[in-house]
């Protein structure tokens, strides 16, 4: 089966996150008040061919750990979407 | 006494790190190719500079699963001296043979400037040659240079007096102007727990000319001094100590069934 993978990363609580608090000073800047805590990251998607969703989780753990988000810094959240919801 | 200088694609200060051993202080340099499984028998190895991989996903995140790589972290759990510089530096840190990681400066801003770094430990190979407290003139050059990691981490570096060089200002104090990045306690440069492997974001390399100024010279002669010393690792030693004897010894394995 086919599933289609999504991966946010994200700082981790408690580490700086300049690019966010930029993002968050701007917003002021150009007049949106309300504006908090703006957190910037990254998207990684893909898709990946694997027995059933609990081998897909596994797996994409996996490769978070080793590779797609640096636990010293990073958190990570995954999104699999199984065959009969994803568009063929 | 062999100094390798791994190249990745990316790299750019590997012909700086390759004068500052040949031209800076005389010893021999090689460059080790990224795809290579040979160290080449060198007997320490520097991390170069430069946006390894285009930095993509992270600084030094690709890098660090170059084949070349698994020789170098073979070498350095053997012993071996180790220093990145810049990239080197996140990379050692990607491949965790240095804690903590280097994200975005805080500033957002690519820094490219001379800075002063003081030298807090002499007792590693990459530092003998200055004094403790010593004030170094040395430029950086980076994006992502801040010096992050978690506060338990922080504690046992500070602790074990694995703070290398530390951003100072001209009083030699490390105070947040000093600072060119954001990173904790400002932190340039840390070594592991053997403090043979050692990194830093400021170029030590493009310092040892009468030019440019001198003030990394000491870095590669502290290394040369240091493989004088030693021999190289144990493993180095043991094969450089007797020649003839270790082909016996491998011809002996080698025909062990």
């Amino acid at each position: 089966m086919r599933f289609e993978i999504e991966i946010r990363v994200t700082p981790r609580e408690g580490i700086v996150d300049p690019e966010g608090q930029t993002i968050g000073q701007a917003l002021g800047n150009l007049g949106y008040s309300g504006v908090h805590h703006v957190k910037a990251g990254r998207l990684v998607r893909f898709e990946l061919d694997a027995d059933d969703a609990d081998e897909a989780k596994s797996s994409v753990d996996r490769m978070c750990e080793e590779l797609i988000a640096n636990p010293v810094i990073e958190r990570y959240e995954v999104q699999i979407a199984s065959p009969e919801t994803a568009s063929p | 006494m062999k100094i390798g200088i791994v190249r990745f694609p990316g790299s750019n200060c590997d012909q700086d790190c390759y004068r500052a051993v040949d031209e800076g202080i005389g010893a021999e340099a090689v460059y080790l190719w990224h795809k290579s499984h040979d160290l080449e028998g060198c007997h320490a190895i520097l991390l170069p500079g430069g946006f390894s991989y285009g930095d993509h996903l992270r600084a030094g995140a690709i890098a660090r699963f170059s084949p070349i790589m698994r020789e170098v972290i073979a070498f350095a759990r053997d012993g071996g001296p180790v220093l990145g510089i810049c990239n080197g530096f996140q990379i050692l840190c990607e491949a965790g043979l240095l804690p903590g990681a280097l994200v975005r400066n805080d500033s957002l801003r690519f820094r490219s400037h001379p800075v002063r770094v003081r030298v807090e430990r002499t007792d590693t190979p990459f530092t003998s040659k200055y004094d403790d407290g010593d004030v170094l003139r040395m430029p950086i050059a980076h994006g992502e240079g801040q010096y992050v990691a978690d506060q338990r981490v922080i504690d046992a570096l500070e602790g074990e007096r694995r703070v290398i060089f530390r951003y100072v200002d001209e009083l030699g104090q490390p105070a947040e102007e000093a600072n060119p990045n954001g990173s904790v306690r400002n932190i340039a440069g840390i070594c592991d727990e053997g403090r043979r492997v050692v990194g830093l974001m400021p170029h030590p390399e493009r310092v040892v000319s009468k030019l440019l100024g001198t003030d990394g010279l000491g870095v590669f002669h502290s290394l040369i001094e240091f493989l004088q010393a030693t021999g190289g690792t144990a493993k180095q030693v043991a094969e450089a100590g007797d020649g003839p004897g270790t082909e016996a010894a491998e011809a002996a394995e080698a025909s062990t069934p």
